[in-house]
């Protein structure tokens, strides 16, 4: 028997070891790893990353990208950026959605309000893409949960205990400050841009971030409340990005923890029933 | 259903009910005094926490089928409104979604179960081809399922399988065109792959009920696979398997809870989260995880109607096992030389899923024709040759002489159990 097991045991590791070894091309670089407030079973946002997040967003991204799911309204809500309803109130109003048809049948224009999803800065895909050199900006609704990059054995096993999953997240975070001179051999054609951490390096996307482009809010020392860099900025917006993909987050992992309490005490329970109901049957513990 | 029947109702109601519709009499036999194996071990529970999932899966489905919308413009959005704004859609969604690869897990470790242990052999051969049905439906269901988010992967996963029927000679292109109700994945395909989507898991209730009815003539099987003789070979269902059932369950769900509310995107794929877009192909198409080792004997094989017959073949191969299988003896843990194929079998079919998730070049093409091989092999010439070849050992006179460890060898039952596959719940 203990042959047999042994047997089996190095035919499977051959068998995944040969198989690890043919798996390591990669074509882009791998991100680093984040530190996120909001990883691991207790992860929560970061109201004032998120606010942060949302400014550079409201700033620079949102010229070129839609975010077509998120209401004003979800920005004061439990688990979010935390900004108060007047302060969304007062945002909707800054923008000008279509509405209508009024009773005279004519469509018109009207100040956003907390309800309204927030507007494209494009009327469609097609202008989108004719103002941007052929290709149409993604979406942010969902894109911290859209992109990803391969983990490869046995790291994808791994993920699934330490519960690992932000590798969109991480990969938007090194995608905005990745940018860099094309190395010697590779021609970047005009118009795009040479990305260490895009998927085939060539992205379409000038680089959208510079030191100081966007003022944070000052803290009480009169020094902005994190570093007005590259870096800070991709970091805080892919946060925002991160709440956008999954809004609920927080209450999915508070609910989750008390589910498993639940379940571990409530199994406990039926295994000494289990127990005690077979303690006379002959042969069983 | 061969309990013995004693139910006797107690109030008149009951009485004047049961001389009507034997019902409470048939669910009394059938899950409270039917006597079952007393041997049966954990392996066995997964038949109850099959049930659970379906229910749950039908459950979760019926409430968000109630805020979806099945139109090839509004779907991807539906979706994304239901994760947003419906009151625990996210919830609904991530239990559905993850519950169909929970379902997977399930059925997969029960039949591997089926096969260590031959409960296939006869009488159960019917038993047994009926969950190859619930198999087969299963898995329409799922990938019908994964199409309805609307997604790049919904929808190139869809292309690439419904493509697959136009392999076949002749009525190919015709078939393909009724799948997709047009001349290519659209809207008409997204509509009737909601429709059976809901129908299927209705069908599949059916046939489990037939899977149970099946499997309440001849009795469950057991780890030492020897038939029960006298009553001290079985317990009662209620309250012995009840109570192991539910503390099974109730370890499996943790499994469940911890993927669908911690990691509930780990077992989907990215590419899902962009709406399906016709004009641009994804890198790379992979279809949900529980069919990537069929996906890898597809692709394994370079012509193209082969690769259809060889994936669809390794299922519908299962449904003779009853009868490649010549060995006399049932269970595996008498088999020492049948547990090392079976577990190559086993790791070989890990393998096949690893594989197909690889893109189908160089090295992994290779190793999947190897493993495709093997699990061929497997059904075709291991299990026909090892029953004549092979010396079992000894087995115990009864199930009761097994768990008590007179005679034969019920040391290797204990070990043979010990070391079944770990992803049990």
């Amino acid at each position: 028997m203990k042959s047999i097991k042994t047997l089996i045991a190095v035919v499977a590791l051959a068998g995944l070891a040969s198989g690890a070894a043919f798996a390591q091309s990669h074509e882009r670089e791998i991100p680093p790893r984040v530190t996120w407030s909001f990883s691991g079973p207790f992860g929560t946002y970061d109201e004032t990353q998120l606010q942060r997040g949302f400014k550079v967003f409201h700033e620079v991204c949102s010229n070129c990208h839609s975010l077509n799911k998120i209401a004003f309204r979800t920005l004061a809500e439990h688990g979010g950026p935390g900004f108060s309803k007047e302060q969304v109130t007062a945002l909707a109003a800054t923008f000008k959605v279509k509405d209508g048809p009024n009773d005279a049948g004519e469509m018109f224009e009207r100040p956003a309000r907390p309800a309204d999803f927030w507007p494209a800065p494009f009327p469609n895909k097609q202008a989108a893409a004719a103002a941007n050199g052929g290709a149409a900006p993604p979406d942010f609704s969902v894109i911290a949960k859209a992109r990803t990059y391969e983990r490869g054995f046995p790291w994808f096993v791994f993920d699934i205990f330490t519960q690992y999953q932000e590798q969109g997240v991480d990969y938007i975070a090194s995608l905005l400050p990745g940018y860099e001179e094309a190395p010697a051999g590779v021609t970047v054609p005009d118009g795009k841009y040479y990305n260490k951490y895009f998927p085939g390096n060539i992205i379409a996307m000038p680089p959208p971030l510079q030191d100081g482009a966007v003022t944070y809010l000052k803290g009480a020392d009169g020094k902005p409340q994190a570093p007005e860099t590259v870096q800070q900025y991709a970091k805080d917006v892919s946060a925002f990005l991160m709440w956008a993909a999954e809004p609920h987050m927080e209450q999915r992992k508070e609910i989750a923890f008390r589910v498993l309490v639940f379940l571990l005490v409530f199994a406990g329970l039926l295994y000494f029933t289990k127990k005690k109901i077979w303690a006379n049957v002959e042969g069983h513990a | 259903m061969s309990g013995h029947s004693t139910y006797e109702p107690k109030s008149a109601v009951g009485k004047w009910f049961e001389s009507r519709l034997p019902i409470m009499g048939l669910i009394h036999s059938s899950f409270v005094v039917f006597p079952n194996p007393r041997n049966l071990n954990y392996f066995w529970t997964f038949g109850g926490i099959l049930a659970f999932m379906l229910v749950a899966q039908i459950i979760t489905g019926v409430v968000l089928a109630m805020h979806y919308t099945a139109h090839a413009d509004m779907a991807f959005n539906s979706v994304e409104l239901i994760m947003r704004d419906v009151n625990y859609g996210w919830m609904l969604r991530y239990l559905h979604a993850n519950g169909a690869s929970m379902f997977f897990i399930a059925v997969y470790v029960h039949i591997f179960r089926g096969l260590y242990y031959g409960s296939y052999k006869a009488p159960r051969e019917v038993l047994w081809i009926l969950g190859v049905i619930i198999f087969l439906l299963m898995m329409a269901t799922a990938f019908m399922g994964y199409v309805l988010p609307w997604g790049q992967m919904s929808f190139w996963g869809a292309t690439v399988i419904t493509n697959l029927f136009s392999a076949i000679p002749g009525v190919g292109e015709v078939i393909v065109s009724y799948l997709w109700g047009g001349y290519s994945v659209s809207n008409p395909t997204l509509n009737r792959f909601f429709s059976l989507h809901y129908l299927l898991p209705f069908m599949i209730a059916g046939v489990v009920v037939l899977h149970i009815w099946a499997l309440h003539v001849p009795g469950s099987n057991n780890p030492s696979g020897i038939e029960k003789k006298t009553d001290k070979d079985v317990l009662p269902f209620h309250p012995y398997f009840t109570v192991k059932d539910a503390f099974a369950l109730c370890c499996f769900l943790m499994v469940y809870v911890w993927f669908a509310f911690y990691i509930p995107n780990f077992l989907g794929h990215a590419d899902n989260y962009i709406e399906a877009n016709a004009a641009v192909t994804p890198s790379h198409i992979v279809p949900e995880w529980y069919f990537l080792p069929f996906y890898a004997i597809l692709r394994a094989i370079p012509d193209k109607l082969l690769g259809v017959l060889a994936m669809f073949g390794s299922i519908a191969i299962m449904v003779v096992v009853p009868w490649l299988d010549t060995s006399k003896v049932r269970s595996g843990s008498y088999r020492p030389v049948f547990q090392i194929f079976f577990w190559l079998f086993a790791i070989n079919a890990v393998i096949l899923g690893w594989l197909g998730s690889k893109p189908p070049e160089g090295m992994y093409v290779v190793a999947s024709r190897i493993c495709t091989v093997y699990y061929f092999a497997y059904y075709i010439l291991v299990l026909p040759l090892l029953g004549l070849f092979e010396t079992p050992k000894s087995l115990p006179a009864s199930i009761a002489d097994s768990v008590l460890g007179k005679g034969g060898s019920g040391s290797a039952m204990a070990s043979g159990a010990a070391s079944s596959p770990s992803t049990k719940g």
